[in-house]
């Protein structure tokens, strides 16, 4: 995995509460077998609508998605958080991400930053007034910026440690846990053995 | 301070943890399907790693598979690359599969507890969101993401932060007529898709202890709908006995030393949830969705509200935008809304008694002219057992489609799919935008609900139903 350390691109609005994993990516366009691929599917039904923001050209390139409260919720595909990056986005803004979005964005490298709700607010305020504008992702710092001077925009976010440091150093999460395989014998020595195995 | 029954099973699955570190979870049981596990499995391939414990894992094919002809190859090439690519997987890694024509098949979370490898207390994990359903048995389960399938393949772990703990409490028991689907939909209205969120959910109080093995699993299986880590309910006599006569139980000395420990699995007295939700199960009806989310719903007596009747103003903007998606007017009754297409089915209602149920009132009436009845058994266990009974032959009888055992029309990746502006009456578990099939419009009900809408091709319960 990249390291990822602050990332400043093209901040796009996304004007909706509750958008789930059907949304971000619909089942049909789960059948591929890699990791890539799968910005076709990326709001599919959406952007249908020419007036949905992705279609607007201001916001092409956009890289950092300022989203309403409970983004991500539904389904466990971990193919939403690969269409948003295959798109072309490093970092969600939200005030509300479900678990296991929150969890996915964590393990495949998307900065999944949460925000006061009233900070999404003054995030969609400036967008509206500096169009094509970009937001600043700062990790190390924890903290979201847009613009300068009177209406600059800037609060910290939350990330838990663990994933902060993680993203930070592009460690593999696996390799992580084999450094304790020790451990994970000794435990599997321990159970009952009355607990079921499928062979 | 004693400790809740979602405290107990974790902690006996601890593997490591240090301070600032999340948990590394032991996972006593990894469930696989096709479609979150490709790219693990690539994964593994890339790094040179092995499944850690191909015994403790095991694969079905559910998402993708037809419900007509599966006895034929699979007519979509994209679909049918998917499971032939699980075949590969699992023959190359050792990994016990049930595929499309093999007695064992069906949805993931049906085929779990019907064999027997979901019991008390265990872990269990699954890139399925509903892999919550398994809560049911008192045994922490949670959907994951493809990273950590590959995760738990390599290294039968997790690392997973410790949850906050939260009880619901429903008291009283539920009107006749009335099910868990009822229940769980009421709560999730009452709650809101995120009202769980960072929560593992014990479901506790009279009226989950009256509920069967099934009811409890649809209970569980919602969980994830309210934003919920996970739901558990504790294992009692009803659980024993549910888990007793299947194949992968635990026999003789086994089966006493389970059950000695799996009674241990409760809350203490003295335990303290970090929340607490109290309902009156007493008060609940048949309740179904008007929106585009599973908290957004009201009972079958009300009409479709309107963005005036609530304060936040998301809520007003979302309540717009579903009417909108859903093509309906505020203040239409419920019972006005008239329904093209009935899916009976998932893994929230697939089960065998989901499947009496919608029989006993399907039993000598007939599907209304206009609308579409599609019964779709949760695995082929099930289908076998119905048709064992009969209830095949009630099905047909009335005009329903029965079909064979997947995830079917629940979200719509196989060719069971709404047609753009049709309307569902849904026993699934999600009425997200298109969620079954592009334009489609779910109504999320319980089976009393699909049975009598079916009937009267408007969304209905069996109270409004002639007497045969």
């Amino acid at each position: 995995m990249d390291k990822f350390t602050t990332h400043t691109g093209v901040g796009v609005p996304l004007k909706r509460s509750n958008v789930d994993t059907d949304q971000i990516i619909p089942a049909v366009y789960l059948k591929r077998v890699t990791r890539t691929g799968f910005e076709d599917g990326l709001f599919a039904a959406w952007r249908n609508d020419p007036d949905f923001v992705l279609n607007n050209p201001t916001y092409t390139g956009g890289s950092v998605l300022v989203a309403g409260p409970d983004f991500g919720t539904g389904s466990s595909r971990e193919h939403a958080v690969w269409a948003l990056q295959n798109y072309g986005f490093k970092a969600v803004i939200s005030s509300r991400f479900a678990d296991i979005f929150r969890g996915n964005s964590g393990k495949a490298g998307l900065v999944a930053a949460q925000v006061d709700e009233k900070v999404v607010q003054r995030l969609w305020d400036w967008l509206e007034d500096n169009p094509g504008g970009e937001i600043t992702v700062d990790l190390e710092s924890r903290t979201v910026r847009a613009g300068v001077g009177e209406d600059a925009v800037e609060d910290s976010f939350d990330i838990d440690d663990y994933t902060r440091w993680r993203l930070l150093e592009g460690l593999d999460d696996i390799g992580i846990t084999l450094s304790h395989d020790a451990d994970i014998t000794a435990f599997e020595a321990e159970r009952p053995s009355w607990k079921p195995v499928t062979a | 301070m004693g400790k809740t029954l979602s405290e107990k099973v974790w902690d006996e699955h601890v593997v490591r943890s240090a301070p600032g570190e999340p948990d590394l979870l032991f996972i006593d049981l990894h469930l696989l399907h096709e479609v979150t596990s490709p790219q693990a499995f690539d994964g593994l391939r890339l790094a040179n790693r092995t499944v850690r414990r191909p015994d403790l894992t095991l694969a079905t094919e559910d998402h993708n598979v037809p419900t007509l002809d599966w006895d034929k190859p699979i007519a979509d090439p994209v679909s049918r690359m998917q499971v032939e690519t699980l075949r590969k997987n699992a023959a190359d890694f050792g990994v016990r599969l049930h595929p499309l024509g093999d007695i064992e098949q069906g949805i993931v979370h049906v085929v779990g507890p019907q064999l027997g490898l979901t019991q008390p207390g265990m872990t269990i994990v699954c890139g399925d969101s509903h892999t919550s359903t398994h809560g049911a048995f008192g045994a922490i389960a949670f959907g994951i993401g493809t990273s950590e399938v590959e995760h738990v393949l390599a290294t039968q772990t997790l690392t997973q932060a410790r949850p906050k703990t939260m009880a619901v409490t429903v008291n009283g028991s539920l009107p006749e007529g009335v099910t868990a689907k009822d229940l769980v939909l009421t709560l999730i209205t009452h709650t809101g898709t995120g009202g769980g969120q960072g929560y593992i959910v014990e479901y506790r109080g009279q009226a989950i202890e009256e509920l069967s093995m099934e009811g409890r699993m649809t209970v569980c299986n919602m969980s994830i709908e309210w934003g919920a880590k996970a739901g558990l309910i504790a294992p009692d006599q009803t659980t024993f006995d549910y888990i007793e006569d299947k194949p992968e139980a635990p026999k003789g000395a086994d089966w006493d030393a389970a059950v000695a420990h799996w009674k241990t699995l409760r809350t203490d007295d003295d335990a303290v949830f970090d929340k607490v939700i109290e309902l009156d199960a007493s008060t609940m009806t048949p309740f179904v969705t008007w929106g585009t989310n599973p908290g957004q719903g009201a009972p079958l007596g009300a009409s479709v509200p309107s963005p005036d009747d609530f304060d936040e103003p998301n809520d007003k903007v979302a309540t717009e935008k579903a009417l909108q998606y859903m093509g309906l007017e505020a203040g239409t009754p419920l019972r006005d809304v008239k329904v093209d297409t009935v899916f009976v089915g998932s893994c929230t209602n697939g089960r065998i008694e989901d499947l009496r149920l919608a029989a006993s009132i399907l039993e000598g009436r007939t599907v209304a002219a206009d609308t579409r009845l599609l019964v779709v058994p949760g695995s082929v266990r099930v289908r076998l057992q119905a048709e064992a009974e009969g209830l095949d032959k009630v099905f047909i009888a009335s005009g329903a489609e029965w079909r064979g055992a997947g995830c079917s029309m629940c979200l719509g990746m196989n060719p069971d799919q709404l047609a753009p502006g049709e309307r569902s009456a849904s026993t699934s578990n999600r009425n997200f935008e298109g969620r079954q099939g592009k334009g489609g419009r779910t109504h999320l009900v319980s089976v009393p609900v699909a049975a009598a809408t079916a009937v009267r091709g408007t969304l209905s319960s069996p109270a409004d139903l002639q007497e045969v």
